[in-house]
């Protein structure tokens, strides 16, 4: 069954208290706006709520500050409502005056006690491998950071809290300001018993660093594209890839430093090779927009390759699928067979993979899901900076969803460690594209700047993140020689090809202390000198175009437009479409047809649906000739549901979700072989086989169908009304006319018998 | 006393307890308010002086102009040229070979995957008209793509030649080819339509609004788009009618009767036709409600303004946005006494079937005729057949073994064959009747047409020749029997789809069809009768009775004139639009009435 709107928030909500009952906490770190209830009041008895009183304390202890090698992070001006839960709490113990002996804690009597001790490891851990690369940075750089950080100290320690377990870490960060509230009426009761414990936790902690190697073994990486698009509006494109040189399905992870420990663990205990997923509210306009640097169908989507030693892979995908439904607090438990596809050339594995054998690979869409806040804050948390510092402070949910397309994605897959590929390192990368509609904005004016977006500006990097950069796509200046101006002026110019187009990118490196030297904060702002008339787009290379045809209730068709518009070169490209089995495609009609003449697919693979079970996969390789139109069509027939099948608004129709165009587009501009590490985002995400042609993946728009519909509330009506009749007035009847009365002597007999016997002397049948 | 029944039924409807006040059923339109907040109407008014100016020096549409100011706009502009050679010229709008161009821009939902779309269309005609609503079309463009809230994409259609190019468009949209338009193929789209408003506007003010619900094939959309149109313009004050007609105040007197009475008769004859009154029309046969709005300046004192328009406008557009799903609530069997009040298809039909149930019954009554007749053992038969279910009888004819079943054959044929010559002739042989005849192409047809439909009449005496001499009672009784359950049949099923066309076709065609006999005294009366009953007199009746509800009554050689145009409109909306009125009244009704006259002159 499909979901609806209503629905599917109200099993949202019933999915993750569910999913956190059975699962544990990994499966837990769900969705912050369902858990408020849930979390609020299990907080409060929890030893997870002393501990974190007792935390800062500890760190006060062990942690000199002006050994840092960061430059002081300003105080960031407001967190978001919502998100104030642990981090205001930490505030607040810090503005306490100086009070060197720690105040606070808990009796050492509570449970919590081995729980604290733990993290406090944890936390001693991670310290070393932050203060360790020290000696990276220039000497010259030095003086300036330090100056400031005296200056402020305080605010410093804040900033650099370090990663702990996820699962503990989360759950108070989660928590609501109800829970703020329930830990400040603690804290001066608390606040004297602590004294003691927090005196032992030091050594525990220098103890503990000392054991683990010293080695640093994941690393942040955050970048953000700023691409004024073909049409007028603009696109930010965020990236955080967190690279991870651990051996994740081999179980002997443990601890868990920048790499979401959700996420890790889902990865160990599923045996799962590479995930992608994405969550998309609107659709990206590839003919106006250009070609989009990752794109996404309308909806939710989630494909995943699994490990060979997987043996029930439908298994394994149904528990992923509802523990990432947990996670995001997105409806992807509505995954099942009637909307996953194993497809067998469409997807390839992105990653290190050894064999690609297709039956370890599920894809499913989910065209109806929206996107809305609830998959923002989740996806947030799993940032190692929350979105409390780094880019992640542009993250603002409200303006976010004040704009054109928003797409937000999780891609993890193992990669090489290094160049000789002996061993495996895990990355995951976490991308939020945004376009943002100018136009309406402006008043027609295009000119832009990130607080006019975001409502934010960038005051730091993300302490943790070993790269921050801020690119803007200024290419037009170079091909149009259109005047446009970007300020503050960038660290440095960086030059690509991407997408077989030659970019040109101004760099603003967050990390370089230069940037902050003048202002305190990076507002990028790019002003067009002279207004942009060109009512002519520059046509993508690849785009495509889908629709129904045909009206009425019994058939349809399905046509898709492909078009390829480079000048002289041909080139293959697989369309996938995933049909639900509700419209039964006839496969006889399938035509493809190319500048009049017919186009034979050179590979097909069809699977058919089966009523209920699963949906029609169809898989073609079509070469696509120079500068073509490509149509494709496929009849179908509407089925007739049954009455329970239908979803609770059917007339709004029924969704057939987006087809995948995936191709090797030749580029115009011979590339050259760049340094991927470079250039910004996804060129390295996606492998190019050549310098010739690069890959492509395109989603076409979802459509909706409307299927026949009976009117469902005149056959209630009926049922009902008929029903009554019968129940009331023929049973009672039939009750009398078939029952044998028996003569009681002594009473005359009452209404009934009366009765019986004027009936009976109808029927000719003596009377009783 | 059955059709007096009906017909008192169906002059009842108008009454006041018949037609219940009209109510919002669709949840996502009632109880939401929306706030109107359009304020530009001088923009409107100077968007449509501009418009008029291009489009004088471009003497047609000003495409360029209008793809540059919808560009401009922020919309996704395409266009969509068309062309359309017409089976034989159309005399009241000269013209024959068409080629056009529409234009429309497409504002896009923000973060909505374009898959459901709302029309606003403005057709662009000849001459000064419609120039405000492309104006005002224009200023809501402007203003909406400002606005945050859609959540389905808006497609502002500006269409060429009035319904040739709405066809065309539609056809392109949803990529099919009923009609022979030549487009092109490639166009911008925005998923499945969910409902489209068509607007003409030719004044800056307006006194009132009319609104046209009737489609193609007397298709209706579904009555709360009405509500909604009639909900805003209580709210903005506006006056609105419909079929040209205020709603009165009064409802228990004489004249207020009479004048709802008007108003339903004005809409039984404008959804018998089958004409689409308005651009919407077209829009039905794909599932899309929709209606037209008609500006009109009268000499009232009143008048609204832009704004007031643009506003109720907006508040249609906003609450369409709304919807969950599409219209699907309210009625679709409707007939409108006025805009407040609506008599549905459960309350009309039994005037239907009455009138029905008199063809039934004496085809009931030939069939034990029949019987005592044929010494054939008396069967019990049901004492009054279902009147919607007529055909059970057809299969039980019981005179297999007679020889007189085939003399029933070659009239039958006959018949047939003289509807398919007078479905077929007039537009293939036009050419040949303009090498002889001094007459042009149109004229052409439609004198073809009333020739054949004539010299159908002679029939009877070529089918005697093929009939030999074993005639008598009971083969005309037989005949009859036929013809009568053939005619119930097609005007059962015709109400269902259409119910004016039914009902007319009916109120002429029963009382003629159920006394016709060859023997008696008075054949020359009954003659007479029938041919009043034919449908093309029908359709002059029709013709005469439409122009005095509107109070313009026609003298008879002006009706004459409507008279042949109308039939020249017919064939053309069969050509142009696949309108079903000409097909069916040539194959299935003129045969049938054919076979009646038939039973009258049978020896």
């Amino acid at each position: 069954m499909l979901p609806s709107g209503k629905e599917t928030s109200r099993r949202k909500g019933e999915q993750t208290t569910a999913g956190r009952a059975e699962r544990g906490s990994h499966a837990g770190d769900g969705c912050s706006p369902c858990r408020v209830l849930v979390q609020g009041k299990a907080l409060q008895g929890t030893p997870g709520e002393g501990l974190w009183l007792v935390a800062p304390a500890v760190r006060r202890l062990v942690f000199d500050p002006s050994r840092s090698r960061f430059p002081l992070l300003p105080l960031l001006a407001q967190p978001a409502q919502g998100e104030r839960g642990c981090w205001s709490r930490q505030r607040r113990n810090h503005e306490e005056p100086s009070g060197s002996p720690p105040q606070n804690g808990r009796p050492r009597s509570q449970p919590g006690g081995s729980r604290c001790q733990m993290l406090a490891l944890g936390r001693a851990r991670a310290r070393p491998g932050r203060l360790f690369p020290r000696s990276r940075r220039g000497a010259g750089s030095r003086p300036a950071p330090r100056s400031r950080s005296s200056a402020r100290r305080p605010r410093q320690r804040k900033t650099l809290r370090p990663r702990a377990g996820p699962g503990l870490r989360r759950r108070v960060s989660m928590a609501t300001p109800e829970a703020a509230a329930i830990g400040r009426k603690r804290k001066p009761a608390e606040g004297r018993e602590g004294a003691g414990m927090a005196a032992v936790l030091p050594l525990l902690l220098l103890l503990a660093a000392a054991g683990p190697g010293r080695a640093r073994r994941d690393a942040l990486r955050e970048e953000l594209l700023l691409s004024p698009l073909p049409a007028g509006d603009v696109a930010a494109t965020f990236q955080f890839r967190t690279r991870w040189d651990a051996d994740l399905p081999r179980g002997a992870v443990s601890h868990y430093r920048l790499f979401p420990k959700a996420l890790g663990r889902l990865v160990a205990a599923l045996g799962v090779r590479e995930l992608h997923l994405a969550l998309t509210q609107g659709f990206w306009r590839t003919r106006a927009w250009g070609q989009p640097p990752l794109q996404a169908p309308a909806g939710a989507e989630l494909w995943v390759w699994f490990q060979p030693t997987v043996t029930d892979v439908d298994k394994a995908w149904k528990e992923l699928s509802n523990i990432l439904s947990g996670i995001f607090c997105a409806s992807l438990n509505f995954i099942d067979s009637t909307n996953t596809v194993t497809p067998t050339a469409s997807f390839k594995p992105l990653g290190l993979a050894n064999g690609t054998d297709h039956h370890l690979l599920r894809y499913a869409v989910l065209p109806r899901e929206v996107v809305c806040t609830e998959n923002l804050t989740p996806w947030k948390k799993l940032l190692p900076c929350g979105s409390k510092a780094g880019l992640a402070v542009l993250l603002k949910a409200e303006r976010l969803f004040h704009s054109s397309y928003h797409s937000q994605a999780v891609h993890i897959r193992p990669i090489c460690r290094d160049a000789s590929c002996l061993a495996v390192s895990w990355e995951l990368r976490q991308t939020l594209t945004v376009v943002f509609d100018t136009f309406s904005s402006g008043q027609g004016k295009k000119d832009w700047s990130l607080f006019k977006m975001f409502s934010r500006t960038l005051t730091d990097a993300c302490p943790l993140a070993s790269q921050s950069k801020v690119y803007v796509d200024i290419s037009p200046k170079n091909k149009e020689k259109e005047l446009l101006e970007v300020t503050p002026p960038p660290t440095s110019v960086h030059e690509a090809i991407v997408q077989g187009d030659e970019r040109t990118y101004a760099v603003y490196d967050l990390l370089s202390p230069s940037l902050f030297n003048t202002s305190r904060s990076l507002n990028v702002q790019l002003k067009w000198k002279r207004p942009q008339d060109s009512s002519e787009l520059p046509t993508p290379i690849l785009h495509a175009q889908r629709y129904v045809s045909g009206y009425g209730l019994q058939t349809g068709e399905i046509s898709t437009l492909i078009y390829n518009t480079h000048p002289y070169r041909a080139f293959p490209v697989i369309l996938l479409e995933t049909v639900p089995w509700y419209l039964r495609l006839y496969v006889h009609t399938l035509t493809i047809i190319t500048k009049g003449k017919e186009n034979k697919p050179s590979y097909i693979h069809y699977q058919p649906a089966q009523d209920r079970r699963r949906p029609h996969l169809l898989e073609m390789l079509i070469q696509l000739p120079a500068n073509s139109v490509t149509k494709i069509t496929i009849q179908f027939e509407r089925a007739l549901l049954k009455w329970t099948e239908y979803t609770p608004d059917p007339n709004h129709g029924f969704y057939i979700s987006s087809s995948v165009l995936s191709a090797l587009v030749p580029s115009v501009i011979a590339m050259k072989d760049v340094d991927v590490e470079q250039s910004p985002l996804f060129t390295s995400l996606f492998p190019s086989s050549d310098g010739s042609s690069y890959f492509m993946r395109l989603y076409t728009e979802p459509l909706l169908v409307n299927l026949p519909t009976p009117d469902f509330s005149m056959p209630y009506n009926v049922i009902c009304l008929t029903c009554t009749v019968v129940a009331v007035c023929y049973g009672s009847f039939y009750n009398l006319l078939t029952r044998t009365f028996h003569v009681e002597e002594p009473s005359r007999g009452g209404l009934a018998k009366r009765l019986a016997n004027i009936i009976r002397k109808f029927r000719g049948v003596p009377p009783l | 006393l059955s059709y007096v029944a009906g017909l008192g039924w169906f002059l009842a409807l108008a009454f006041q307890p018949l037609a219940p006040r009209t109510y919002m059923s669709e949840n996502a339109m009632g109880s939401t308010m929306v706030e109107e907040q359009f304020l530009f109407g001088e923009r409107a008014l100077s968007y449509a002086r501009e418009f008029a100016g291009h489009k004088k020096k471009a003497g047609g549409m000003p495409v360029a102009w209008l793809e540059k100011t919808m560009w401009n706009l922020g919309l996704e502009v395409h266009r969509q040229p068309f062309s359309r050679t017409l089976p034989f010229p159309d005399e009241t709008r000269e013209r024959y070979m068409v080629k056009g161009t529409n234009v429309y821009g497409i504002l896009r939902a923000p973060r909505a995957a374009s898959t459901e779309s709302l029309v606003l269309s403005v057709p662009c005609s000849e001459g000064p008209h419609n120039n405000q609503a492309v104006g005002l079309m224009l200023a809501l463009a402007s203003y909406f793509r400002g606005q945050i809230y859609w959540a389905k994409d808006i497609i502002f259609l500006v269409n060429e030649h009035d319904l040739l190019g709405m066809e065309a468009w539609l056809e392109a949209y949803h990529d099919v080819n009923i009609t022979e338009v030549q487009s092109s193929g490639t166009l911008g789209r925005a998923g499945a339509i969910q409902a489209a408003i068509s607007l003409e506007l030719s004044s800056d003010v307006v006194t009132s609004f009319d609104v046209a619900v009737e489609g193609l094939n007397g298709q209706l959309p579904n009555l709360d788009l009405l509500n909604l149109f009639h909900a805003f313009c209580q709210k903005n004050g506006l006056l609105c009618t419909i079929q040209g007609k205020l709603q009165r105040s009064d409802w228990d007197s004489l004249p207020a009767y009479a004048h709802s009475l008007q108003t339903l008769l004005l809409m039984v004859l404008a959804q018998a036709s089958g004409r689409p009154r308005g651009d919407h029309g077209l829009f039905l046969r794909y599932h899309i409600e929709a209606i037209t709005l008609r500006g009109i300046n009268s000499f009232r004192q009143y008048k609204y303004d832009m704004t007031t328009v643009g506003k109720t406008l907006e508040g249609m557009f906003r609450k369409l946005n709304n919807l969950l799903e599409r219209l699907h609530q309210s009625y679709f069997f409707y007939l409108l006494p006025s805009l407040s009040r609506f008599v549905s298809i459960g309350v009309y039909m039994p005037a239907f079937g009455f009138l029905i149930l008199v063809l039934t019954g004496s085809a009931e009554r030939l069939w034990d005729g029949d019987h005592a007749t044929g010494e054939v053992r008396a069967l019990p038969l049901p004492t009054a057949p279902p009147p919607p279910t007529p055909a059970i009888l057809t299969p039980a004819f019981p005179q297999e073994s007679r020889p007189g079943l085939l003399v029933l054959v070659p009239p039958l044929l006959i018949c047939h064959a003289a509807g398919l010559a007078l479905y077929f002739l007039p537009v293939l042989g036009q050419h040949v009747a303009t090498q002889h005849f001094p007459v042009s192409e149109s004229e052409a047809v439609v004198l073809t047409v009333i020739a054949i439909y004539v010299a159908g009449m002679a029939l009877p005496h070529n089918t005697h020749r093929c009939r030999g001499r074993e005639g008598g009672d009971r083969s005309w009784m037989t005949l009859k029997l036929l013809a009568l359950l053939y005619l119930a049949v097609q005007l059962g099923c015709l109400a269902l789809l259409n119910f004016s066309l039914g009902f007319l076709l009916a109120a002429t065609m029963v009382p003629a069809a159920a006394v016709v006999r060859p023997t008696g005294p008075n054949r020359v009366l009954l003659a007479a009768l029938l041919v009043l009953a034919t449908p093309a007199v029908t359709l002059l009746l029709g013709i005469f009775l439409q122009r005095e509800l509107v109070e313009a009554p026609a003298a008879a050689a002006e009706g004459w004139q409507l008279f042949l145009a109308a039939v020249a409109e017919g064939l053309l909306q069969h050509h142009l639009y696949g309108s079903l009125l000409f097909p069916f009244l040539a194959l299935c009704v003129y045969p049938c009435w054919l076979l009646l006259w038939n039973v009258l002159f049978w020896k």
